[in-house]
C-alpha cells in the first residue's frame, strides 16, 4: 500500500490505486471520497448541494407519488444488451411505470466486493448514467459499501425510485374486469435467455440480446391515447406466466391466453427448445402486459406496435371458474398456468 | 421455426386426429416410451384429440425418474467430500435420493455444479487440477455417447482427477421386460425418437417378432406423436407387427455409428437397477476395466450405492404403465411439485409432473 509523499513519521494514509476496489473504499474516508469524485460524481452529475446533505431534495409534485425499491443481483454482470447497471435503472423506472408513474429520482446503493476492477465499476455507472438519461430520471443519492473478497459476487446494486402518477385513472390489478383484453408489449424471453447464454457460455447464433429498456414511453402513449388502462405488470422474474397468474389472483378473475398468439423471437424459441425451458416463464426486462378494456384493445395494440411491432393481443379476462387463475389454450386443450416451482433447470436430453 | 412450426400446426394436428378416428375400430392401448413425449402429449392435449378407444400409457423413458435413489445418495456423499466437485445435468440436481437431493447437499456446503455436457466437466477437471471432478452420468442411449466422449477426452489429456458416477440405462431391455410381464397392457409402442437417432432401430425388430406388437419410432412434436399413433393404429387394425419410422427427419435405421462406437469403446452392457422398476438384465452401461481409473466408485471405494428402500410412492407402477399419475391417492395433495414424494413428480420429464403441471384444467380447445 502506498503512503502519501512527505508523510514519513506519521500514520500512512492509503491512496487510491485506481485499479481495484479495496476495503477502504467503503470506509467513508479519503478512498471513499476519491471513489465518489472519480467514479460516481462524474457519471451521475450529482450537485454539490446534494453531496453536502444526507438526503436529496427532489422538488414538489402536484400529482400523487409512487415509490419503489429493488435489489439487483445478476451473473454475469455484463451480458448482451446491458449490464447490472442498466438493469437497476430500467428495473426501477419500470416498476414505477407499471403504476402509470413517470420516474423523477432514483437512489442507488452499491455493495462491491474487494478486488473488483474499477474499470468495470466505471462501465457499470456509465451505463447507469446513459440508462437514466434515456429514461429521463435523475440519480440523486447513493451509498457504497465494500465487503471482503469472496463475500459478494462482484457488485450488488439496490435502487429506490420515486415517480409521479399523472393519470387520474387507477392502474392496478383490482381494476381488471371480465371482458378486458390482455396485451403483451413485445416478444418475450429475451432477457432471461441472454443472461443464461452469457452465464453458461452457450454461444447461440445469432446471439440473444436482453430486452432491457425503459417502459414509461409506451405506457404514457397508452395513457395519452385515452386507453382505458386497468392494469400493467412488467414481466420480470417468473416471466409472462407469473405476471398473469398474479394479476388474476389479485383481481379474482381468470385470464385465458392463446399459445399461438404469444410473440417469441426465433432465436429465443430455439434456445428454449434446446434447453427444455418454457419461454412463458423466462424473465424479461423490457416487456409488460397491459390489461385494457375490451373495446380499446385494437387501439391499444396499434399504439404499442408503434414502439414494438411484436406487441400482440394474447387473450382475455374471464369469470373466475374456481379451478385456475390463468390458463392457456394449446392445440388440443386448455390447460392451467401454474407458478413455477423453483428455478427452471435445463433438461437432460 | 423449420421442423418445429409445421409439427405444431393445429389444423394439421386435427386432420391427423381425424384420420386416427377414421381408422380405429376397436380399443387399443399404446405406450409412449419417452418422458418428453409424455410431456408433449399432456402439454398440448394430444390425448384429448384421440377417440376414447385409444388409451395412452406413459412409459419408463424419463432418464431422471429411473435413476436409482441409491445413486443420488452416492453422489451426495461424494459431493460432500471437500476435494470433490460433483457435476450433473440441471434437472438431475433436484431429484431426491433416500435422504436429500444434490441441491439440498449444495445448500449444506457441497460443491455441486450444473453442466450442459459431460465435456464441460472434463474442462472443469483440466482447470481444477487439485480437485476431483465427478460427473453423475445418467440417461439413455441419447446421453451415453457424450459420457463416453468425456472419458476418452480425459484419457487423451492424461487427466487423473476426472471420473464418472455412471448410471446409464438402455431402452430395449426395458421394453422387453414390460412386455414379458403378465400384467402388461401395452399393445403398441411409440419408441423414443431421440434414442433411435443415436442407436438406430435395428435392434427393435426382434421385439415385434417375439411379442407380436408394433413399434413406431416417433418424434416429440404434437404432429409427430399423432402421426406415430396413426401408424401404430393402422398396424394394429391390420394385425401387423413391424417397426416403422415416423421420425425420418432425424432417425436413420442404423443410427449414429460414431456415437455408437464411442459407447462401445468405453462401456460394457450389464444388469442395472431402475428406480421404481427394479433390476433389468442387460439394461445398464458400466465402464470397461480399461477405464477403471475414470470410475468414481472405483476411485472412492468408501462410497457405495445403497439398495432401494420401500416407499409409498407408486412411481414404479406409473413407469410400467400399470397405472396413471392421477390414480395415486397422494397425487396433487400429499405429492406436488412443491413437495414431491417420488422422481416422477420431481423430474421435468416425469409423468406425474406433467399431469400436475398441465392437467388441472380440462376442456377441449
Amino acid at each position: 500500500m502506498m503512503s502519501r509523499p512527505g508523510s514519513h513519521g506519521s500514520c500512512p494514509v492509503p491512496v487510491h490505486s485506481a485499479e481495484r476496489i479495496e476495503i477502504g473504499h467503503g470506509g467513508g474516508g479519503k478512498l471513499t471520497q476519491r471513489l465518489i469524485d472519480t467514479v460516481f460524481r462524474p457519471a451521475f452529475a450529482v450537485s454539490d448541494e446534494d453531496l453536502t446533505c444526507d438526503s436529496a431534495a427532489i422538488g414538489r409534485s402536484e400529482f400523487e407519488l409512487a415509490f419503489t425499491t429493488d435489489a439487483y443481483v445478476v451473473q454475469p454482470l455484463f451480458f448482451p444488451g446491458g449490464n447490472i447497471g442498466s438493469l437497476a435503472i430500467f428495473g426501477t423506472v419500470n416498476d414505477l411505470a407499471m403504476s402509470g408513474a413517470r420516474a423523477l429520482a432514483i437512489s442507488a446503493a452499491f455493495v462491491i466486493e474487494e478486488g473488483f476492477a474499477v474499470t468495470d465499476l466505471n462501465r457499470i455507472v456509465e451505463t447507469m448514467r446513459d440508462a437514466a438519461s434515456r429514461a429521463g430520471v435523475r440519480i440523486v443519492a447513493g451509498d457504497t459499501k465494500v465487503v471482503e473478497r469472496g463475500k459478494a459476487d462482484g457488485v450488488y446494486i439496490a435502487t429506490s425510485g420515486i415517480g409521479e402518477i399523472g393519470s387520474r385513472a387507477l392502474i392496478r390489478p383490482q381494476e381488471v374486469r371480465v371482458g378486458d383484453a390482455v396485451i403483451v408489449s413485445g416478444d418475450i424471453g429475451r432477457h432471461g435467455m441472454a443472461v443464461m447464454a452469457a452465464r453458461e457460455s452457450l454461444g447461440f447464433e445469432p446471439p440473444i440480446e436482453s430486452d432491457c429498456a425503459p417502459l414509461f414511453g409506451p405506457v404514457s402513449a397508452l395513457i395519452d391515447g385515452g386507453i382505458e388502462l386497468h392494469c400493467l405488470r412488467d414481466c420480470t422474474r417468473g416471466g409472462l406466466a407469473t405476471a398473469l397468474i398474479e394479476i388474476a389472483r389479485c383481481a379474482d378473475v381468470t385470464i385465458a391466453i392463446e399459445q399461438t398468439k404469444i410473440p417469441v423471437s426465433g432465436p429465443v424459441r430455439g434456445a428454449c427448445e434446446i434447453l427444455g425451458i418454457d419461454p412463458l416463464y423466462v424473465a424479461n426486462e423490457g416487456r409488460f402486459t397491459a390489461i385494457v378494456a375490451g373495446g380499446d384493445a385494437e387501439r391499444a395494440l396499434s399504439i404499442l406496435q408503434r414502439h414494438d411491432d411484436a406487441a400482440a393481443i394474447i387473450g382475455m379476462v374471464g369469470e373466475r371458474d374456481g379451478s385456475t387463475d390463468a390458463k392457456i389454450r394449446t392445440i388440443g386443450r386448455t390447460r392451467a398456468l401454474d407458478l413455477q416451482t423453483g428455478e427452471q433447470l435445463p433438461r437432460i436430453c | 421455426m423449420r421442423f418445429v412450426d409445421e409439427f405444431r400446426d393445429p389444423d394439421g394436428a386435427r386432420s391427423v386426429a381425424e384420420a386416427i378416428a377414421a381408422t380405429v375400430t376397436r380399443p387399443w392401448t399404446i405406450m409412449e416410451i419417452c418422458g418428453g413425449q409424455t410431456h408433449a402429449i399432456v402439454r398440448y392435449g394430444i390425448d384429448h384429440m384421440l377417440p376414447d378407444t385409444i388409451s395412452l400409457l406413459h412409459g419408463p423413458g424419463c432418464p431422471v425418474c429411473v435413476t436409482p435413489a441409491g445413486i443420488i445418495d452416492a453422489a451426495c456423499t461424494l459431493a460432500s467430500q471437500p476435494e470433490v466437485i460433483l457435476c450433473s445435468f440441471g434437472d438431475m440436481l433436484r431429484v431426491p435420493g433416500h435422504e436429500q437431493s444434490l441441491l439440498t447437499a449444495r445448500t449444506g456446503g457441497a460443491d455441486v455444479r450444473m453442466v450442459y455436457s459431460p465435456l464441460d466437466a472434463v474442462t472443469l477437471a483440466r482447470e481444477n487440477p487439485t480437485r476431483e471432478i465427478v460427473f453423475l452420468a445418467i440417461g439413455f442411449e441419447t446421453t451415453a455417447p457424450t459420457s463416453a466422449m468425456a472419458v476418452l477426452h480425459a484419457e487423451r489429456d492424461g487427466l487423473t482427477n476426472f471420473s464418472l458416477l455412471s448410471s446409464h440405462v438402455l431402452v430395449p431391455p426395458a421394453m422387453r421386460q414390460l412386455l414379458a410381464d403378465p400384467t402388461n397392457k401395452v399393445q403398441g409402442f411409440l419408441a423414443a425418437g431421440h434414442v433411435c437417432a443415436v442407436s438406430g432401430y435395428r435392434d427393435y425388430h426382434a421385439i415385434p417378432q417375439r411379442f407380436g406388437i408394433p413399434i413406431v419410432v416417433t418424434g416429440f412434436e404434437p404432429l409427430d406423436i399423432l402421426q406415430g399413433i396413426l401408424l401404430c393404429v393402422r398396424q394394429l387394425e391390420e394385425n401387423r407387427a413391424d417397426v416403422e419410422n415416423q421420425y425420418r427427419r432425424a432417425v436413420r435405421h442404423t443410427g449414429n455409428r460414431y456415437a455408437q462406437a464411442a459407447v462401445e469403446q468405453v462401456f460394457k452392457v450389464q444388469g442395472q437397477a431402475w428406480r421404481g422398476i427394479g433390476w433389468i438384465e442387460d439394461s445398464g452401461l458400466a465402464l470397461r476395466s480399461r477405464f477403471a481409473l475414470f470410475d468414481a466408485l472405483n476411485r472412492f471405494t468408501e462410497v457405495h450405492v445403497s439398495p432401494e428402500r420401500e416407499t409409498a410412492c407408486i412411481s414404479g407402477e406409473v413407469l410400467r404403465g400399470v397405472c396413471k399419475p392421477d390414480d395415486c391417492p397422494m397425487f396433487g395433495n400429499l405429492c406436488t411439485l412443491e413437495h414431491p414424494l417420488g422422481a416422477t413428480m420431481v423430474s421435468s420429464e416425469g409423468a406425474c409432473a406433467a399431469y400436475y403441471r398441465y392437467r388441472r384444467v380440462s376442456g377441449a380447445a
